[in-house]
Parts: structure tokens; sequence; C-alpha cells
């Protein structure tokens, strides 16, 4: 049993403040990736946990263990680096046995657990290799095959497909998901990349200017974003936005055209919804095509609506044009609200 | 045509041309490096009338009468032992210093970081006459005078700046994921240095090492001011040797040279054994 609680951390470095009171309870064999674009604590909140850096306040239990004031060794953990990480002096066998020669585990067990994790990675071929002959990709399985044969009951994992090619990015993705399913370990993974959060998390934590926006489960955090930050990150394209101002109650004037909404006392909202969700033909929006762009399953075209960007998923063949203007109607039970000043959902 | 027939037979002007460069630089560097040696040990081992003989032979007249005498000559002996004891001393107390100080400025931060690394350069700024003679005086309170320890302390003093900063590159080319990496997987500090940085640093250290020793074994203004008893070699021949004949100064030069060479060839393994530090 290793839940993972982290319990009002933050941290600091000299003023900056790099994460602000964080909250998050990770369930046991949990999948959970800190979502969020570069310095928004992501990497900090993961390096606390593995206790590569200690919080300025607050606590981490992994299983009912306090660990916090732990030294990395004693949490009972397993680290992949972005860079792989992976000790040049010394061949992948030895690699991979490395933590488990520092653990005392008898040889011949050792010997099982390198085969084993090795086969499971696909490089039992490479055991007698140096660091320096294997390409980047084998080196990244070298470091997760590591990490694997510690049995660990946490596995934390920094950007570890990062600095791969694209194709072999897409393959370890697929590859990483079941191992790790099979693994019985709870995992956090961080990354920047949204594709990578959405294929493969359990939950999404979303993280912005060192404070957790929404943690969810991939859908939900793609259907309701609880704040316009997360509905402008996650999504390519992102959610389209525009300002609203109330009417009459629960009706909200939007580009000149009245559509339902939220009862609300506010007197502005913003309106938002997915390039995907509207359909196109007779609606209230009107839109001016700028630029047509056929992407192969789809063609997405970005318009101006009221004077602001708004991006429409056109289906394969539809014939629009730059220059068009569309009659856009967005599908209602899709069309989400943020609050003009704290950003949240309505 | 003639470039069909130079294709044909494998000839790249512009490859050809720069190995050609290659090949006279590989010789001028080695010319460099092997001619001098290689008058100190012909004329060392040459008859005292070879040595000021004009022109001489490809194979000069091959006698150790030179050599022999040097080595009978009273007190040389001691003074090489000397000069090994120091120049030993001097290596091990400079990485023991140097080394710690070096990982420490690679890995972490402290108040007046830069300013210490600028110290460190700045011991080098005080000419050594400066530096000698309040330490010889100081050396004589305490009772340091005159003694193996003493001297290779200042010496020491020399090598450490050299080894605090060829450490600390060292320290810094090594990505400290690989420490972290080894902490996460059961070492503590002084575990995860042993048996990670240390031996990926290690060609450097003995190379900082070597470098340490060779200060020693050719410092001699120090050694002359501060030992009477306990001269070393350099000090002893700059004292015995100053108005000696030529071969005598021949012999004397090939025994300080030597023992800096057989000790590089014993280490240049640990040199040459750079493991690819690919991982960056």
């Amino acid at each position: 049993m290793a839940e993972i609680r982290i319990k009002q951390v933050a941290k600091s470095f000299g003023k900056f403040q790099a994460l602000d009171s964080i909250d998050l309870t990770i369930a046991d064999q949990e999948f959970m990736v800190l979502l969020g674009a570069s310095g928004c604590g992501k990497t900090t909140l993961l390096r606390i946990v593995a206790g590569l850096e200690t919080a300025t306040t607050g606590e981490v239990w992994i299983g009912d263990k306090r660990v916090d004031r732990l030294s990395p060794k004693d949490r009972n953990i397993a680290m992949v680096f972005q860079n792989y990480a992976v000790f040049p002096h010394l061949t992948v066998f030895e690699n991979i046995a490395f933590g488990l020669r520092m653990a005392k585990i008898d040889n011949n067990e050792i010997e099982k657990r390198v085969k084993r994790t090795a086969e499971l990675m696909h490089i039992e071929q490479l055991l007698q290799r140096y660091s320096g002959q294997l390409s980047g990709g084998q080196r990244q399985r070298v470091a997760v095959a590591r990490a694997l044969a510690m049995e660990p009951e946490v596995i934390l994992m920094d950007e570890p497909l990062s600095n791969l090619d694209a194709l072999l990015r897409m393959e370890m993705r697929a590859e990483l998901k079941s191992i790790l399913a099979e693994s019985n370990t709870t995992t956090i993974y961080v990354t920047h990349d949204q594709v990578e959060a959405m294929s493969m998390a359990d939950r999404i934590s979303i993280m912005n200017q060192g404070k957790i926006v929404q943690a969810a489960n991939p859908t939900e955090v793609y259907r309701n974003p609880a704040a316009r930050f997360v509905g402008s990150f996650i999504g390519n394209p992102p959610m389209n936005f525009l300002p609203a101002t109330r009417a009459a109650n629960g009706r909200w004037s939007v580009a000149g055209s009245e559509i339902d909404g939220p009862t609300s006392d506010e007197s502005t909202l913003e309106f938002a919804i997915r390039p995907e969700d509207l359909t196109v033909g007779d609606g209230p929006l009107s839109a001016t095509v700028k630029v047509v762009e056929p992407l192969g399953p789809h063609i997405l075209a970005s318009c101006l609506v009221a004077g602001e960007l708004f991006r429409v998923i056109l289906e394969n063949g539809s014939n629009v044009q730059s220059g068009d203007t569309l009659k856009i109607k967005p599908i209602a039970d899709r069309i989400r609200w943020f609050h003009p000043e704290n950003q949240l959902a309505v | 045509m003639n470039m069909a027939v130079g294709s044909q037979g494998g000839f790249q002007p512009g490859k050809s041309l720069r190995r050609a460069w290659f090949i006279l630089i590989t010789v001028v560097l080695c010319l460099w490096v092997l001619l001098p040696i290689y008058l100190l040990f012909s004329n060392a081992f040459s008859t005292s009338s070879g040595v000021s003989a004009f022109p001489k032979g490809i194979v000069p007249p091959f006698s150790t009468e030179s050599v022999g005498f040097f080595f009978r000559y009273s007190g040389v002996g001691k003074a090489f032992w000397s000069s090994i004891q120091v120049a030993v001393l001097t290596m091990i107390m400079s990485i023991l210093i140097g080394a710690p100080a070096g990982y420490s400025l690679s890995r972490f931060d402290f108040r007046g970081k830069n300013l210490f690394r600028i110290l460190i350069l700045m011991t080098r700024a005080f000419p050594l006459p400066l530096l000698a003679l309040p330490m010889a005086v100081m050396f004589i309170r305490v009772g340091l005078d005159d003694t193996i320890l003493g001297l290779a302390l200042v010496h020491t003093t020399l090598a450490l700046p050299f080894a605090v900063l060829i450490t600390y590159s060292l320290f810094s080319g090594i990505p400290i994921e690989l420490e972290e990496a080894a902490w996460t997987l059961g070492c503590n500090r002084i575990q995860a240095f042993r048996k990670v940085i240390f031996p990926l640093v290690l060609p450097g250290i003995t190379a900082s090492a070597i470098f340490a020793f060779v200060i020693s074994w050719n410092e001699v203004f120090a050694a002359a001011v501060l030992t009477i008893e306990h001269r070393t070699l350099p000090a002893f021949i700059l004292q015995s040797l100053g108005v000696a004949p030529l071969h005598l100064k021949f012999a004397g030069g090939a025994v300080l040279v030597l023992p800096a060479l057989i000790f590089i060839f014993l280490v240049r393994k640990y040199l040459f054994a750079m493991w690819g530090i690919a991982n960056r």
C-alpha cells in the first residue's frame, strides 16, 4: 500500500515562490500525471516527493510513513530522470543491478531480477554494453528497467520521454503505460506534453504558477475545465473564449447574440467552447474565416468572431475559403462559462 | 579524365592534404618532446669527452661513467629520496584538500563562492620569494624548518589552486542527476560519491595528482630556502652542480627527468581511459 499524501507543501527559492501550499492525495497504484508549462513547479513537487529537494513547509506521506525529513534512499521510491542518468562507467547489467546491490540482495536474486526487468524492457541483448554504446531510446529503457528492478512502492518520472524523437515517444508511451499498469506501483509522472498526459494518466494534476488548478481524470479535465487556464492549456487547438455580458436572468449576450447560460449576478462572464463542439450552417455566431488549414482527419479554420480569434474544426470535404462568413452554433451542453476575475468555472 | 582516374584510385585531394598536415604536426610535436629527452639522455650516457665533441655521431659513445659518478657523488641518493617523499606528500595533500574543495565549488551554493574562486587564483599572484621567506621564519618557530613535511606544505600551497580548479571542472562535468540517481537507488552522499562520482573522475584526479607531483618535483626556490639537511634533488643539483663539468650536469638533468617520465608512463592508462562520458 503506497498512497501518497502531500499536505500543504510550499517551496520558495529565495523570494521566488515555486510551490504555493499544495494539497494532493495520490491513491495506491494510481498513475498521476503532473502537467504544466515549464516553471510551473511540477518538477519541484516531484523532487520534493523524491527527497532531492526539501519543502519549505508542509508534509509528505508515503503509505503511513511521513517521509519529508527522510533521505531519498529511505523512501522506497525509484526515479527516472529526463536525461536518463545511466551510469557511464557501468554495464547495463550493473546499472540495473545497482540499487539491488545497495540493498544487499543476494547475487542469484539480483541476476534473476535484472534478467526479468531487462526482458520486460526488451534490452536483454544489451546487458553487457556501456551507456556510451546505446542510443537515446535504449538508455531510456535502461533507466526505466533500473527503476522497475527495485520493485519500489512509488515510481517518479521526470519528463522521461521528452528527449526521444516523436515516433519513439509514441511507442514508449504505450509500452510504459502497460508495464506500469502491471507493476502495482504508484506513479507520479511529470510532463509538459498534454498528449502524453491525456493518454497515460489515471488522473491529471494541472499546475500553474506553483498551484494545482485541477486534479481529475483526463476526460473530466478536457470536458469540464475547472478554470480558464485548464481550457486554454489542454486541447490542441485550445478552447475558444468570448466575452459575455448579462442580458437577462440566465441569458447572456455573446458577440451580439443571446445564448442561454448560468443564472448569475455577475454583469460579465466568459463564454468558452471547444473548436470541435460547433455546428456550422445556421447559428447565432457569425465568424469571418481568416486561415484554413487542412490537417488530414479534419480541417482547422481560424476565424474572427466579434474581433476575437475563434477556431472551428470542420469536416473533411467542406469547401470553406478564407474570407467566407460562417454561421456557427455551439452545442448547448458543451458550453462552459468562466468568472472574469477569479477565472474559475461558473 | 584526370578526375575520373583520381576518384577510381580513391584519391581525394582535400583528404590527403589534411592527412599530410596531420603527419607533419604529429612529427613536429614528437620532435618537440623527444629531441630534448634524446639529447639529455644521449649526453648523460656518453663519455665526458663525447659530450663536448662536435659534430656528434648518430650513435654516441655509450658510457655510464657520468651517471655512475653522479650517483656515487655523496648526497645524491638522499636528495633523490627526499624529493620523492616531498612530491608524494604534496600529491596526497593537494588532492585530499583540493578535491573536496573542487567538489563543494561545483555542487554547493554558498556566500562568497565567486570571491573564493578568485582568491584561489590570487594565491598564485604572490611571488614565491615573498611567501618563502616569512614561511621560513614561521617554520623555524614551529619547528617545521628543514623537514620533509614543511617543504611538502609549501609545495601543496603551490599545487593546491590547480588541484581545486581542475577537480572543480571535473565535478562540474558530471551531471548532478547521476548522483541523484544513486541517492534514489539507496546510496547516501558518501556512497554515491564512492560508487559513481569517484570512478568517473578518477582519470582526471590522477592527472591532477601527477600535476601536483611534477610541480613539487620541479620546484627549486622554496626547496633551496627552506631545507639544508633534507635538500630535494633540484635544490641539491642547483647547489652542487652549478659549477660542475657539463657531462655531470647532463647526468643530473637525466636523473631529474626520469622519475617524472616513469610516473606518467605508469598512470598513462588512467589518462587515456576516459569512458566517454556521453551522458550530458
